[in-house]
């Protein structure tokens, strides 16, 4: 089996313990850069050459061989510039799922499979077994989200040894082993952007140009930004509106228009959105492809909350009602559906209403 | 499992006589610069060293000047000799180990060099020709020439003689890094006629640590290292006795040895060599045919990533190399298979299996019970990532 370390705590446990079981193990790191920084700016990413130190020294103490792949072209070409795309497009993608589904689980797992591996493993907190993913024992950890879009054939060939454990948990089992990462902070944010400044990584790549911000209610300009990629729906912070909405209440993203540069705010009311339209769907659970409606749950951020619905399946599109209206839902997100703690399948957010 | 380490030309086990010659100054104090008679006896057995090492590889004692090994060696030839000259231009082989192409950028970076590139073959060798015309293009203006005596990756051995005279005619310093050629070539330093020659330890069975810069009378490099003065004031630094006392015992026993070694491994080589073929018909050895390194083979592997054939025969008990890594542990295409006129892919998929003194046939017979089917699963694998991409 091949275990993927980021040179975090996680997959450094899920290496030993998939070792412990008898397993023959093999440890990789990804290369995600062609020119990683050399030290942990803060505490984000698994793009450093410490991060691969780090991984490389959990190997020698579990025991098992250590290399590292050279994914940079790959994670450039399907993570990063699609997170570019995404943003240009006026949608907010997740470049964690988006590595999950292109890199994790296809490139390097179809690599594996013809060197004559089995499985690959990561350090991610969720269940798996037999084939159906589930959320992880610790709900605050839990990243069945960001797996919700792997297909029923990626998850065959997937193990997940961490999710009966709290993150507590694996930490204080990092230390019993012997693992220097049992106190390595947990990695936040995007990690191909060293500093956090998502605006300032997209402005560089797509060129700051000033456009209009539009009161929805009104139709007047009710202020300027610098690029229309630099905002997410639902978002209230940093829109930097001069003047007072009519009614006095604080104003929130509702759309961004990418070709006209425009974007729209209003009241939290209009932000809320009861159907949902997602593209590429991926049925993966035990559960039939819902040809006629079904009752489940959605998901529609990471870590974000969930909402009773019905959702079906029509053409190559997924019509999710939700029960109770949900506010922020941008497009670019997943929704993954969930049967209880059970991930029955996703789709790519196109639009809402 | 046993193993079969085909990987001495990035370190070879020591030999039992330096391994013997080094533990016995281990237990031993000693400052060689010392005036007393601890000091003096530790000096002795620096100074039987160095003649032990200037006997066996045909130069003067006082010509042997210790580094801690062939990279600090290549950096105080290059840098030394650039600063000693005064004048720009620095003719390095575009095949050169990164110890020597690596000072020769830093300088041009940094202190207003140029780092010429002298190109070679399709086979990885200079031609005389091609020194020749580099230097007419301003011969007052190059500070010196730096063309290793055998490459590392390809094994490729170039005509010292011939270039180290093209560069006296216009009395141009001339630089060798010679750390492969000891020990499997017949290597005179008087008769090359280089002025400055790298030697390493642990590459001829000595250990790690410790090398030499063999340097001409008259031949006064610009120290790198500045300090007590040891070493004709070019390379301060205590002393490390015991390192070079096994250092020089390598030297002397590899190089008494020599002609049966390369005999053994050259027979060794071939045999690799046709059995890959044999399992893996398109196979292409790289280097050239005849002139090189007894312990050399390399290949590349149509269609396969190196570093994947790599993992798939160190888990089946071979180790091997792909010839180039950088820090990160990301592979790199070869510059030296590049400069050979070899496209990025071929260059990617190669492999430098190097033989050494403890190599047997049992570890060409392990290569050759398991390539043909580790070739197999890297070809697949190479075919999954580009059909992804």
């Amino acid at each position: 089996m091949l275990a993927a370390m980021s040179g975090g705590v996680d997959s450094a446990v899920a290496a030993a313990r998939i070792a412990e079981a008898g397993h023959d193990v093999t440890g990789i790191h990804l290369a995600l850069s062609s020119n990683p920084q050399s030290y942990r700016t803060g505490a984000r990413g698994c793009c450093t050459l410490e991060d691969s130190r780090d991984a490389r020294r959990a190997a020698d103490v579990i025991g098992i061989p250590f290399y590292v792949w050279d994914m940079a072209e790959r994670f450039h070409h399907d993570v990063v510039e699609d997170f570019v795309n995404e943003y240009a497009a006026g949608r907010t993608p997740n470049p964690c799922l988006r590595c999950n589904e292109k890199i994790k689980f296809e490139a390097v797992l179809d690599r594996a499979l013809a060197l004559g591996f089995d499985a690959v493993a990561t350090g991610h907190h969720a269940r798996l077994s037999d084939g159906v993913l589930r959320r992880s024992v610790d709900e605050g950890k839990d990243q069945s989200y960001v797996l919700g879009v792997l297909t029923r054939k990626q998850l065959a060939h997937a193990i997940f040894p961490l999710g009966d454990s709290t993150k507590a948990e694996v930490r204080a089992e990092a230390a019993r082993r012997g693992l220097a990462v049992a106190d390595k902070p947990d990695s936040h944010d995007v990690c191909f952007i060293a500093d956090g400044d998502t605006r300032a990584f997209l402005s560089e790549r797509l060129g700051a140009s000033e456009g209009p911000i539009v009161d929805a209610l009104t139709g007047q300009v009710v202020g300027s930004h610098e690029g229309a990629f630099g905002f997410t729906i639902g978002q209230r912070k940093g829109l930097h509106i001069d003047r007072p909405a009519g009614d006095g209440r604080p104003r929130y993203v509702l759309s961004i228009e990418p070709v006209s540069n425009t974007v729209t705010v209003g009241p939290r009311t209009s932000l809320e959105v009861r159907g949902i339209v997602g593209e590429r769907p991926v049925w993966n659970g035990p559960v039939p492809e819902p040809y006629e409606p079904i009752r489940c749950t959605v998901q529609l951020r990471a870590h974000g909350e969930v909402y009773g619905c019905r959702a079906q399946l029509s053409g190559d599109l997924l019509h999710i009602e939700l029960d109770t209206p949900a506010t922020g839902v941008a497009p670019g997100q997943g929704a993954v559906l969930y049967d209880g703690e059970t991930v029955i399948g996703s789709a790519t957010i196109a639009s809402a209403v | 499992m046993g193993t079969a380490y085909l990987d001495h030309a990035s370190t070879t086990p020591m030999l039992p006589e330096a391994l013997e010659a080094m533990t016995a100054q281990l237990g031993q104090v000693g400052n060689a610069s010392s005036l007393h008679a601890t000091g003096r006896r530790t000096r002795r057995v620096v100074e039987e060293s160095r003649e032990t090492i200037a006997s066996a590889l045909g130069a003067r004692p006082s010509e042997v000047v210790f580094t801690a090994g062939g990279t600090e060696a290549d950096n105080l030839a290059i840098k030394g000799l650039f600063w000693a000259r005064k004048r720009p231009r620095v003719l390095v082989s575009a095949v050169e180990h990164h110890a020597a192409l690596d000072p020769a950028h830093w300088l041009a970076e940094n202190h207003g060099a140029t780092a010429e590139l002298l190109e070679v073959d399709e086979h990885g060798r200079v031609h005389p020709d091609t020194l020749r015309a580099a230097i007419e293009r301003d011969p007052e203006g190059v500070a010196l020439v730096s063309v290793m005596w055998a490459n590392n990756e390809v094994g490729t051995v170039q005509p010292i003689k011939a270039l180290a005279a093209i560069a006296h005619e216009y009395g141009i310093p001339f630089h060798t890094d010679a750390v492969q050629a000891v020990a499997q070539l017949p290597v005179s330093f008087a008769e090359s006629g280089v002025d400055a020659m790298t030697v390493s330890g642990h590459k001829v069975g000595g250990p790690i640590g410790v090398g030499a810069l063999l340097l001409a009378r008259g031949v006064d490099p610009v120290p790198v290292l500045h300090g007590g003065g040891q070493e004709r004031d070019v390379r301060s630094g205590t002393l490390d006795a015991p390192a070079i006392a096994g250092f020089a015992a390598a030297v002397r026993a590899a190089v008494d040895r020599r002609a049966d070694t390369a005999e053994r491994l050259s027979i060794l080589r071939d045999d690799l060599i046709c059995r890959v073929r044999k399992a893996v018909p398109d196979v292409i050895v790289n280097g050239h045919p005849t002139e090189r390194l007894p312990g050399n083979a390399h290949f590349s592997f149509p269609g396969c990533e190196g570093d994947a054939l790599l993992m798939l025969l160190d888990a089946r008990g071979v180790e091997c190399s792909t010839g180039s890594a950088c820090s990160a542990g990301v592979a790199q295409p070869s510059h030296v298979l590049l400069a050979m006129g070899q496209d990025g892919a071929r260059a990617r998929g190669s492999l430098r299996f190097s033989l050494g003194h403890t190599s047997t046939v049992a570890d060409v017979e392990r290569v050759a019970e398991v390539i043909g089917m580790v070739v197999e699963r890297a070809r697949r694998a190479g075919l999954t990532s580009v059909s992804g991409g």
